[in-house]
């Protein structure tokens, strides 16, 4: 089950090694995105560009804001 | 957008999903940092003034006018210990209440904007509402600054 978190939290969890990834399409992203963001859109999500991702370690996914 | 992405790569058995859900909306309007391979858009922010003056909820007004006449701005801006913006106290109704505090006499609830609001849009609405200052509160209504007019028709012509 996903857990939401606020700004604080998610601060808490990059300092704590958390990936994080941007699913906003690759547009968006390159304007202005949060650092150490990397993006993943969306439409792109599957099996084959997950793997740019550690399955052992937190993600936090965002966009701009959630809807 | 985020729900279904952490939907999809707890699907794909990812185990530990955060969902940012406020997002990067509610990133720029905290004023945080962010990285882009553009030019970033103008904000609010670019133009803050951090000298406006400040006051505790329950310090007298003897000990915050001296604060308040020397500010430019003529009016100080009442915060909880944690930043929170509480109240304003302008310097016309503050004369002849020396004994009173900053909760009695404040001005509760001042209007705010959020510093990621784009300034040709705020200058409008400042000049429509016959206002010269507006003040920047971060999503969790922590005071940032100020903004004011002249900065902007300077800056925004």
């Amino acid at each position: 089950m996903t857990s939401s978190v606020d700004a604080h939290r998610l601060r808490e969890l990059l300092a704590a090694g958390a990936q994080l990834v941007e699913v906003l399409p690759e547009a968006e992203f390159h304007e202005e995105h949060i650092p150490g963001a990397i993006n993943i859109p969306l439409k792109q999500l599957d099996a084959s560009t997950a793997q740019l991702l550690d399955p052992a370690r937190a993600v936090v996914v965002y966009c701009w804001d959630g809807l | 957008m985020s729900p279904r992405a952490a939907c999809r790569l707890e699907a794909l058995g990812f185990t530990e999903v955060y969902d940012y859900v406020t997002g990067k909306a509610d990133w720029l309007a905290r004023a945080w940092p962010t990285d882009s391979d553009e030019p970033r858009p103008r904000r609010a922010a670019d133009l803050l003034r951090h000298d406006v003056a400040t006051a505790d909820l329950h310090e007298r007004i003897a000990d915050v006018l001296p604060r308040v006449h020397a500010s430019p701005y003529g009016f100080a801006l009442v915060t909880s210990r944690g930043g929170v913006l509480l109240g304003r106290l302008r310097r016309a109704t503050l004369d002849g209440e020396p004994a009173a505090t900053a909760e009695q006499v404040m001005e509760p609830g001042p209007s705010t904007i959020r510093p990621d609001t784009e300034p040709a849009a705020l200058a409008r609405r400042m000049r429509e509402r016959k206002l010269t200052t507006a003040v920047v509160t971060d999503p969790d209504g922590v005071l940032l600054g100020i903004v004011t007019l002249a900065d902007l028709d300077q800056r925004e012509p």
